[in-house]
């Protein structure tokens, strides 16, 4: 460690109060929308609310709580997001050994790894892909959520080249106890590689929670949209056309006590719960996971 | 068996079969919803009618292409997306970079680690969450800034409906979403730097912003190369999802970009061939960037994809 001099020692403070600054600026924006969900609907509407609840309410949660449109939309993220994660998951592992062999003793694997990273750097764009999609019957088909984002291609190739990093000896030696391809990928590859295997599940969750654009164009019925094409629906949607379309008068007096604003808040930050849960083991493997994937040498 | 090489164990053929069937599931998924669009796109050279389909729908060469040229929004179009993109790219990299640096002069590791944990967050929220969170705090009426300007006797802006002030809205909060994130293989690289190197220069009298300059730089310069080229491949990428969560027909002047328009012309108004054909642009422009960025990468950074 050298000398710190003078003109070091003031730098280290601003620096300090420079990363500190940033740190919160990328906090901030989270807890004013967690503040106005809190909020009671006056002191929002009149634009009180910074980064503390004004008048806390629970009106907006209960309200969002008992919107049925909202837990069906929930319901369909949570099926999207086990039977994708699970799809994507068996397709990684099942690619990214085949493609970890050695060339010279498996002689199609250089055309393999081409397919596939073709596949990823070329598109067909959005209505040709509309149009494959429809015509393979997964139009207004929760399977239009899962199948065709079913092969990660980067995780294919994180997972691959990790395999490609294990010791040479491990699987000589599983080889001589008489391991075939599949023992080999299930008993010895798939035990020691958790951590990249882990990051890629984790990355392939995020998305599937994430997503909606493909919610919001392979299902014409609002109530097969998960709940991110849900919120987007709400995002984009003012809040006069909720007052034009609501009929019934209970749910329009429900709908002028809770301001739109705090609705919105809290349905916002209920969809950023399953990130916040997961985030700490997500932030414990990715470091590592994106490095060896992406960079080598 | 006659004319079989004498073989100890099975032939490779039969070795390698797992290995087929392994591939086969991810082989034939990929081939239906990647090779197959890939087909579709001549539908960018038809007047495609869905009741003819791709085969009986007539060829009508490059007019749907003059066509999209003679609209007066594709030009500004196609220079938003460049315009966005390349902001993107440029802060995308510096700003990263440059906290990596801040960073890493930190010496506390629990004050790291407690900004790391917070600086990398945003990247996991969709852009549906964090629209919905700025649409608030831009909001003219009730949003923080909005009050702040107030407050401070500047006058209020409508950020995300202002043509002057659209792109910066989205060009800033991506950057706000991604530099905690893009700083990670920074950060890494800092690490690996040997230490050796600083006690050699300290030795020779350089202080803590001479060490920066002659050991620090030149130890991240080719980590940073290789993402300035790997990012060229992203110049028509100007950020689908940021910009359908955020914009509104206000500011199509400034901020409707190359996938807005493919998504609006085609799915909403309905014309396949239209759209499929500034479909084909992007593809065919933006696989020839990421090769091109590719082939740099590896040809002057030593970068490997597998």
């Amino acid at each position: 460690m050298p000398r710190a001099s003078g003109s070091y020692r003031v730098f280290n403070i601003a620096n300090h109060i420079a990363v500190g600054a940033l740190a919160l600026l990328c906090l901030l924006p989270l807890m004013n929308i967690l503040a106005i969900s809190f909020s009671d609907r006056t002191a929002t509407s009149a634009g009180f609310v910074s980064f503390w609840p004004v008048n806390p309410t629970l009106a907006a949660y209960e309200y969002v709580l008992e919107d049925k449109g909202f837990l069906r939309a929930l319901s369909i993220s949570v099926f999207r997001v086990i039977m994708g994660g699970t799809i994507n998951l068996v397709l990684t592992l099942l690619c990214a050994y085949p493609l970890s062999r050695e060339s010279h003793s498996f002689r199609a694997r250089t055309l393999y790894v081409w397919f596939f990273l073709f596949s990823s750097l070329f598109s067909g764009g959005l209505i040709p892909t509309y149009m494959v999609v429809r015509s393979t019957g997964l139009i207004n088909s929760l399977f239009a959520l899962v199948i065709p984002c079913a092969v990660p291609i980067f995780h294919i190739i994180l997972l691959m080249n990790y395999f490609r990093s294990v010791p040479r000896e491990i699987e000589e030696a599983a080889r001589i106890d008489g391991a075939g391809h599949w023992k080999m990928l299930v008993s010895v590859l798939t035990p020691i590689s958790k951590a990249s295997i882990a990051t890629v599940t984790l990355f392939s969750l995020v998305n599937h929670w994430n997503s909606w654009f493909d919610g919001m164009i392979y299902a014409n019925d609002v109530n097969m949209h998960p709940l991110a094409t849900f919120l987007h629906n709400k995002v984009v949607q003012s809040g006069l056309d909720i007052l034009i379309n609501t009929s019934d008068m209970e749910t329009l007096n429900r709908l002028m006590k809770v301001s739109d604003q705090t609705t919105k808040a809290a349905q916002i930050f209920l969809a950023m719960i399953p990130i916040l849960c997961v985030y700490p083991f997500l932030q414990k493997y990715f470091a590592k996971g994106i490095i060896i994937g992406s960079v080598k040498g | 068996m006659p004319g079989r090489k004498k073989r100890t164990g099975p032939s490779a053929a039969k070795r390698n079969l797992p290995l087929h069937l392994m591939l086969l599931p991810g082989i034939l998924i990929v081939f239906v919803y990647n090779y197959l669009p890939m087909g579709g796109l001549v539908m960018a050279f038809q007047q495609y009618k869905p009741t003819r389909g791709l085969l009986g729908s007539a060829w009508v060469g490059l007019q749907n292409f003059r066509l999209l040229l003679s609209f007066p929004n594709t030009k500004q179009v196609v220079l938003n997306t460049l315009i966005i993109a390349t902001s993107k790219l440029v802060l995308g990299l510096i700003v990263p970079v440059v906290f990596a640096l801040l960073l890493d002069e930190i010496r506390s590791r629990r004050f790291v680690r407690s900004v790391q944990t917070i600086v990398y967050l945003p990247y996991f929220l969709s852009w549906v969450i964090l629209g919905g969170i700025f649409f608030n705090i831009l909001s003219p009426s009730t949003g923080i800034i909005n009050r702040i300007l107030e407050m401070v006797g500047l006058p209020t802006q409508y950020f995300l409906g202002d043509n002057q002030h659209f792109r910066w809205v989205l060009v800033l909060t991506d950057i706000w979403k991604t530099f905690g994130y893009g700083s990670i293989i920074y950060l890494a690289a800092l690490t690996s730097i040997d230490s050796t190197l600083y006690e050699a220069a300290a030795i020779d009298g350089a202080n803590r912003f001479r060490q920066v300059l002659v050991v620090t730089l030149p130890g991240i310069s080719s980590i940073v190369f290789v993402m300035a080229v790997l990012s060229l491949g992203n110049i028509l990428n100007a950020g689908f999802d940021q910009v359908l969560n955020m914009y509104s027909p206000q500011v199509y002047q400034t901020g409707d970009i190359l996938d807005t328009f493919i998504y609006r012309i085609g799915l909403q108004q309905a014309q396949y061939s239209l759209s499929t054909a500034v479909g084909f642009f992007r593809s065919v422009i933006s696989f020839l960037m990421i090769s091109i960025s590719y082939f740099l990468a590896y040809r002057y950074g030593n970068y490997r994809i597998f």
